[in-house]
């Protein structure tokens, strides 16, 4: 506790000792540093919960394994989209 | 004893989507650099072609990276999925890093290109692979399901 209330002490400090301009840069860099990181929790999971029950149909039922793999890539595809999105947030943040 | 599947043999289905998905992002690449160069101008196209072809660039190496890991293993399959999306969206980064201070990239119309063409592929591809299941007697013409599974130990 002690250590968070120094930490955000002195990023108060250093904040007061920024100009407007350098503050705003700071922020928009750990904004879009969060926005991509935590983009990508998300779907990391979802990917993996999506691929172990698409792997687990295939070997129960392995003649419908091309449907399973199709679905699967579909899946695989729509949650990339969300991390897509964090992309996105972050190159807009970052460098527009 | 009962054999257990293992791997697949065959033409990829993901492969044939991912093409079907690539022969659409083209049919709407024109229609995309139109709808950019008139909000951003040349940038503002020239960023939409970029954007999609990144887009395309990630659909096509997902299927082929899944289709190389479903012949080889399921447990493979487990491991490139997951493997392939740290990759792909570190290329993703780097392609877009690379060119962010080039003097024909708009960031905001390829923000967007990125999300939109993305989703409305995908959508596209949804309609037609959720009518083929609904109705498997109409497709495939070609035999999608083609992937034949293949018992531990076959080769």
């Amino acid at each position: 506790m002690s250590i968070l209330a120094s930490t955000a002490a002195q990023a108060v400090e250093l904040a007061q000792e920024l100009n407007p301009e350098e503050a705003k840069a700071n922020a928009a860099a750990s904004g879009a540093g969060m926005a991509y990181g935590l983009a990508a929790i998300g779907p990391g999971i979802g990917i993996g919960y999506l691929v172990g029950q698409a792997v687990q149909a295939m070997a129960r039922q392995p003649e419908s394994a091309g449907q399973v793999q199709t679905t699967m890539f579909l899946g695989i595809a729509f949650t990339e989209a969300l991390a897509l999105i964090g992309f996105v947030v972050f190159i807009l943040l970052k460098f527009a | 004893m009962t054999s257990v599947a293992q791997r697949l043999e065959g033409p990829s289905p993901a492969a044939e989507v991912a093409m079907d998905m690539v022969k659409r992002g083209l049919v709407a690449l024109p229609l995309g650099m139109m709808i950019g160069a008139l909000f951003a101008g040349f940038n503002g196209a020239m960023s939409v072609a970029y954007g999609i072809a990144l887009i395309l660039i990630n659909l096509i190496l997902s299927a082929l990276l899944l289709g190389w890991a479903s012949r080889i293993s399921f447990a493979a399959v487990a491991s490139v999925a997951l493997g392939g999306y740290v990759m792909r969206l570190a290329l993703i980064f780097f392609a877009v890093w690379i060119v962010k201070d080039m003097s024909w990239v708009a960031m905001l119309p390829l923000g967007v290109t990125l999300i939109v063409t993305h989703l409305g592929l995908l959508v596209w591809e949804l309609r037609h692979v959720s009518a083929s299941m609904a109705h498997p007697g109409l497709k495939p013409k070609t035999p999608r399901t083609s992937s034949r599974p293949v018992a531990a130990g076959r080769r």
